[in-house]
């Protein structure tokens, strides 16, 4: 929801970003304020998931140029880990599978990690565990994926849906999700919308990054932006989206 | 690889100190001469002493092993000293024991006088090559249970040293096992009699002190029927330069309805980070299964050592017998490990487990070697095996030979194996969640080893836990 005077989460300017010595990002420009939902689309290879990347700061992506402020903070001054405890969460589109380790304790451990962060209270294992449940409830998950290990087995819509618990738990001010719809069935698009949309609030903000509208017939952005050689060639309303499935990206690029 | 994971690799040693007390010290090199030194000094009796020649003479004839997949100069034998012992005393108790030694098992953690006794763990210190000091024996000697260093059950109980000592590792098994025969200076007994469940576990802290001298330990356990032990032995050393050789025999008897756990947490200095320095530690470590329903269970952390050279095996001879096998071992650095197990089924339906978990970073190689041998008497007998590596970092080895040999057909052999790697995008992963890259390397390797730690007693696996992160977190940029 676009609210005037609304708090800039997120402020990104004139970013450039390689990756393995090519430059992926050629002068992004993006700017989030609170309540908002984004959404950015753009062929393969236009850089959409460098730009989430990057943000998040996986190591194998060089920053060149431009700014990025979250909340007033550089985040590039920011170790990857600092930045999910000041709120921006990266939604996986291939989350790693992790054998051996328990969801249970890796959600509790990041839980805990980013709670004493920010200066809250860390959960025992037993209170977690009855907090956790209530939050995969929101996502129609069944107890058993507590136990098993992190990933691990995990089919395309149940790794989606354990990306979309963390963000439940770690309560993020900015989620950026990388394909959140690729690998779910519709039903299970369906859930996982749902949970998404009611995770959204007027503190916080979604980037939603998608090959394809279909999410967005669940999740209703304010803004489509549409994404080619790494950066933003065009920006508008949840009609851009709508036009852009009925006549293709070439279109945006002839126009 | 990140330099992130280049960091957490790269800890220092933390136990790298010596320990300045006078010892007492044979002169580099060996001969005949030399063994009659070692059994005068030991005070030993002629049988021991013929044992000793015998197997020396025996080890004349033989040659190294070139088989396992690791690489060192070679070992001058004449250039070590096979004997060194804190000068002699005469200690009533604890606070006779020299306090340096004290500091030295301070430091290195070691649970002695009230730390024991809280844990409940009786500690046989081999410091150097003799015992100093024994703990809780008399409990022990209530329950019928002898726990002493080799020295001692040579003078005190001669007839059960002498009936079971090389009955399962022969002098002429293998180089090193003829060697250690020859020159073996103390280590542990431990006699468990017929119906005894153990009433706490025993615990042996070994640590090599004296520059360039060999150490040699014997360790013979010998369960009787229907007996139950659980056997502890944690090791650590000091910093030096120069290579230390260490070949070690354990011997494990169980007879019938007896039970034998031994486990090991190894971390024996092993080089600095160009790979200089550090232990060889050439152990021969096996375990009979010689009476019906009888159960050896080895399990071993090894962590340390410039090369390791061990497989704990289990000749499975009474008729259902159980030899298990779980190991983890991590190499760093320039760390060289080819570990593994023997799993010989030779009564019916005996069964054995292998489970190994192979940790390679920096630029070590980490191998697994294990033999499984169905014998044809050996009907319905099974097999189970799993063999697990991870590669930490993109210079690190790691490699797999299992051997099965079976030679009856009613046996069933199952063997899974498998590779993984602690790569940029796990890491990235867990940052991503706000968890760091020490808190997620040592999550990522305790979730890989849980089915080993599992197996460990409670204070053991709390140890082993926190050398794994000792041995791979630290300065995190």
């Amino acid at each position: 929801m676009i609210r005037p005077g609304a708090k800039t989460l997120l402020e990104v300017h004139g970013l450039r970003a390689r990756v393995g010595g090519v430059e992926i990002l050629k002068g992004m420009e993006l700017k989030v304020a609170a309540g908002e939902i984004h959404a950015v689309m753009g062929p393969n290879g236009s850089g959409k998931s460098t730009f989430a990347k990057a943000l998040a700061g996986h190591p194998a992506y060089e920053i060149t140029g431009g700014t990025a402020f979250f909340d007033g903070k550089n985040i590039f001054e920011m170790a990857p880990e600092q930045r999910a405890a000041t709120g921006l969460f990266l939604g996986f589109q291939y989350p790693v599978e992790i054998p051996g380790v328990s969801n249970s304790a890796f959600l509790r451990l990041a839980y805990n990690t980013v709670q004493s962060q920010r200066g809250r209270d860390e959960l025992d294992p037993l209170e977690f565990d009855d907090y956790v449940r209530e939050k995969m409830k929101l996502l129609d998950m069944d107890a058993s994926f507590l136990d098993r290990s992190v990933n691990e087995g995990f089919s395309g819509g149940e790794k989606k849906r354990n990306e979309i618990l963390q963000m439940a738990l770690l309560e993020p001010r900015l989620a950026i999700l990388d394909e959140t719809d690729s690998g779910l069935d519709i039903d299970a698009l369906r859930v996982v919308a749902n949970g998404i949309n009611r995770l959204s609030t007027a503190d916080n903000a979604l980037v939603l990054v998608t090959h394809y509208q279909r999410m967005l017939n669940y999740i209703v952005p304010d803004y489509v932006h549409v994404m080619e050689g790494g950066r933003i060639i065009r920006t508008g309303g949840k009609a851009l989206a709508e036009e852009l499935e009925a006549r293709g990206y070439e279109w945006v690029r002839a126009a | 690889m990140s330099s992130v994971l280049d960091n957490l690799v790269n800890q220092p040693y933390k136990h790298g100190f010596v320990t300045d007390i006078e010892s007492d010290t044979a002169p580099r090199g060996l001969s005949e001469d030399t063994i009659r030194y070692i059994s005068a000094k030991k005070s030993e009796p002629e049988w021991l002493l013929e044992f000793r020649l015998k197997a020396y003479r025996h080890w004349l004839t033989m040659t190294e092993p070139a088989w396992p997949n690791v690489k060192y100069p070679k070992i001058d034998f004449q250039d070590i000293s096979y004997y060194s012992a804190p000068k002699p005393k005469k200690l009533a108790s604890m606070d006779e024991v020299d306090p340096e030694l004290l500091r030295t098992f301070e430091k290195l953690g070691v649970p002695m006088n009230e730390r024991a006794k809280l844990a409940g763990v009786a500690v046989d210190v081999i410091f150097d090559s003799v015992s100093v000091a024994t703990t809780y024996k008399q409990r022990l000697a209530e329950a019928g249970v002898i726990f002493c260093s080799i020295s001692e059950a040579v003078r005190e109980h001669p007839d059960l040293v002498r009936k079971y000592m090389g009955s399962v590792v022969p002098p002429a098994d293998n180089y090193y096992a003829a060697l250690n025969s020859a020159v073996f200076t103390d280590g542990s007994f431990c006699f468990i009699p017929k119906g005894v469940r153990c009433p706490m576990e025993l615990s042996t802290y070994f640590r090599i002190n004296t520059e360039s001298s060999g150490q040699f330990e014997r360790t013979l356990i010998v369960a009787e029927e229907g007996s139950h032990v659980s056997y502890l032995e944690g090791c650590t050393a000091p910093k030096f330069d120069t290579n230390q050789l260490h070949a070690a025999v354990v011997e494990l008897v169980a007879l019938d309805h007896a039970e034998i756990k031994y486990s090991t947490v190894q971390n024996w200095y092993a080089g600095d980070e160009e790979g200089r320095g550090g232990i060889y530690n050439f152990v021969t470590k096996r375990g009979l299964c010689q009476g019906v329903n009888s159960k050896i269970s080895w399990t071993q952390v090894e962590t340390g050592s410039a090369i390791t050279w061990k497989y704990p095996s289990c000749v499975l001879v009474g008729d259902n017998s159980i030899g298990e096998f779980y190991s983890v071992a991590l190499t760093n650095h320039h760390q060289q490990a080819d570990t593994g197990t023997k799993m010989v089924h030779v009564g019916r339906n005996t069964r054995s487990r292998i489970v190994s978990k192979g940790i390679s970073a920096g630029q070590s190689n980490n191998s697994y070697r294990g033999l499984v041998k169905i014998g044809p008497r050996a009907e319905g007998a099974r097999n189970y095996s799993q063999c697990d590596s991870m590669l930490i970092g993109a210079k690190s080895g790691a490699n797999t030979f299992p051997y099965i040999q079976v030679q009856n057909d009613s046996a069933t052999v199952e063997h899974e194996a498998s590779t993984s790697k602690i790569g940029e995008d796990q890491l990235f992963y867990f940052a991503q969640r706000g968890i760091g890259a020490e808190a997620a390397v040592s999550m990522i390797i305790n979730g890989f080893c849980r089915d080993v730690f599992q197996q460990l007693p409670m204070e053991f696996a709390v140890e082993a836990t926190k050398l794994l992160g000792l041995k791979l977190e630290g300065s995190v940029g």
